[in-house]
């Protein structure tokens, strides 16, 4: 078995946040003795990702899932554990390593503000060595692919969110980055703009086979890009496999729709009705009644249609959040 | 459709280096050149510092009948008008600044990149000088006319200078690097970094020449970094200095850029695992 391009063993994040009360009295009790609280935003999380994998790395605000991506890319130093990029320890933040990775933070401007980003793009080549003929290759692959032609060539101040974004993102991958850590990349634009920059990291991975880890907050771009998604929530990881079976592991119910011939009857015997319109209702039921339900449905009443459905990913992701922290 | 893994080659260490720094210069003048008139109201600022000194020596020079301390009203003008080169050519990314760079998420930026920190600014502000030199001749024109200097430099004094004015940007690129370091401990790092501009001031001769200090003065200045940063660079160009106070103090300005850097070094290396990089 290939070696993953990512293995976290153990790693952890202790931040030392100061803290105090509110109040003059507490300012001047601070003043002689100063209180610090430990947060542990990550902690003890262990996974590795493969070649080539797309991973979707999900949790609320604050679960630890942006300082697990900084510590890979070597911007943190964990506070425990091990970690292994490409056989990099990130925290030495080798030359080596950095020429093989990049980061892009959504709403994060990394390009020179002033100066068309053609300019930025020219600074990047030299910091990364690249060889003119690879970099303008690299360069017109990438601003085809997300179509930034006519935007290159404006200061970059003058470009709105979503177009920033773009030219982002071309400049994060002149060097032909092996590992992507991709932190909400679509955050605050607008559907079609989304969209587009799912459809280009999903060609990016194909063309070159790249690694992504990508957080956000969009189910439409984990659903879009990622089989594999990792939940993490108060810095501690609750689920590590296939986006289809997250349901499966955190759904509470699944919901059964039906459509029958007498679309009057009441079905509030079998579950909740959550939806009723005509002849079709939908009833939501405990995930270990969904057979036994279905059965009854189908033995007392004249059914045209029945599904079965997975709550959507959100509904499922929301009960994944709504977990108490462990004490 | 194949997959392409392969990492791009990279170009040769030491030419890529100077490709870097070529490119950002050009990068910088370029953003520079964005903000002429900026610039312009910026240097304005900046020269009515010296002109205030100027001003207040050739006065008190005038009433003590031509001179102070052997140093006449047209050398008064002279160490000034090139003090107005020097200040702008030693400008730096300044302690301060780190905080913006860190608050501002530009560090985690920064960090991501196959590149050393320091080169970032060195070559940055490097460019920056092109932009700013090009705006301060006219200025420097015009307060030779009004204040007509006493300057005759020789060759080799023109040579020293020239390397002088890039060692003294060197070397308080370094010490404000490692000062600006401050601020991976504490968000509230000014009043230190209000001292040390208070010392630099009237230890490294740009308040007044360092000749019009005590003599205790003077002799603690050359055991401090202060000194090559603006009075060094400026007396080599307007000062009596002999070939081997020349030599020495372009040789002193080396020594304080090996100590600036290691100093350096050992600091970012502490401060940069203290880097928490929260929110940005």
């Amino acid at each position: 078995m290939p070696d993953p391009v990512v293995h976290v063993a153990e790693l952890t994040k202790i931040y030392k946040v100061p803290e105090r009360e509110a109040g003059l009295r507490a300012a001047a009790k601070a003043l002689v003795r100063r209180k610090t609280r430990d947060v542990r935003a990550v902690e003890g999380i262990s996974f590795d990702v493969g070649a080539g994998e797309v991973v979707g790395f999900l949790g609320p605000n604050g679960a630890g899932k942006t300082t697990s991506l900084k510590m890979l890319a070597g911007l943190l130093y964990p506070t425990g554990g091990n970690a292994l990029v490409l056989g990099y320890v990130p925290s030495r933040r080798e030359r080596d390593y950095l020429r093989q990775m990049t980061m892009v933070m959504g709403n994060r401007n990394q390009l020179q503000w002033d100066i068309p980003a053609l300019d930025s793009f020219e600074l990047n080549r030299a910091i990364y060595r690249l060889q003119r003929a690879d970099y303008l290759a690299m360069r017109d692959e990438l601003i085809e692919l997300l179509d930034v032609g006519d935007l290159v060539r404006k200061p970059v101040r003058n470009l709105s969110l979503g177009e920033r974004m773009k030219v982002e993102i071309v400049g994060a991958l002149l060097h032909r980055p092996q590992v992507l850590f991709l932190d909400e990349p679509t955050i605050g634009l607008d559907v079609t703009m989304q969209k587009r920059i799912r459809t280009f990291i999903a060609e990016y991975n194909k063309r070159h086979g790249a690694t992504v880890l990508l957080t956000s907050h969009y189910m439409a771009d984990v659903e879009a890009l990622c089989k594999r998604v990792i939940v993490i929530h108060h810095g501690r990881i609750l689920f590590d496999g296939a986006l289809a079976s997250l349901a499966d592991e955190f759904a509470a119910y699944k919901t059964i729709g039906v459509v029958l011939q007498n679309g009057g009857a009441p079905l509030d015997a079998y579950g909740e009705v959550v939806h009723h319109e005509g002849d079709r209702v939908s009833i939501r039921v405990p995930k270990a009644d969904t057979s036994r339900v279905a059965a009854r449905l189908l033995a007392d009443h004249e059914v045209v249609d029945l599904t079965i459905e997975e709550p959507p990913i959100e509904d499922v992701i929301e009960s994944v959040f709504a977990q108490p922290a462990a004490v | 459709m194949s997959v392409d893994v392969a990492r791009l080659p990279e170009a040769g260490r030491w030419r890529s280096l100077y490709d870097f720094y070529v490119t950002t210069m050009r990068t910088a003048i370029t953003s520079q050149l964005q903000y002429r008139v900026t610039n312009y109201f910026y240097m304005l600022g900046m020269i009515a510092e010296p002109v205030v000194y100027l001003v207040v020596w050739t006065t008190i020079a005038d009433q003590e009948g031509g001179a102070v301390n052997g140093i006449t009203s047209g050398e008064f003008a002279a160490y000034y008008i090139v003090w107005t080169l020097v200040r702008n050519m030693n400008i730096v990314f300044g302690a301060p600044f780190w905080e913006w760079r860190i608050r501002e998420g530009r560090l985690a930026g920064d960090l991501l990149k196959p590149m050393y920190i320091l080169h970032y600014d060195l070559a940055y502000f490097a460019g920056w000088k092109f932009v700013v030199v090009a705006m301060w001749l006219p200025i420097a024109f015009g307060l030779s006319a009004v204040f007509h200097p006493t300057l005759s430099p020789s060759a080799l004094e023109i040579v020293v200078f020239i390397f002088a004015i890039w060692g003294a940007y060197l070397v308080r690129s370094m010490f404000q690097g490692t000062v600006g370091m401050l601020n991976f401990w504490t968000t509230r790092g000014a009043a230190v970094f209000d001292l040390y501009m208070a010392v630099e001031m009237l230890l490294s001769g740009r308040l007044v020449p360092l000749q019009l200090m005590p003599g205790w003065v003077q002799t603690l200045a050359n055991f401090l970094p202060f000194k090559w940063t603006f009075g060094f660079p400026i007396e080599s160009l307007v000062g009596n200095l002999s070939t081997q106070q020349l030599l020495l103090g372009l040789c002193a300005q080396a020594l304080w850029i090996v100590i600036g850097l290691l100093l350096f070094k050992v600091t970012w290396s502490a401060a940069i695992k203290r880097f928490v990089s929260v929110g940005n």
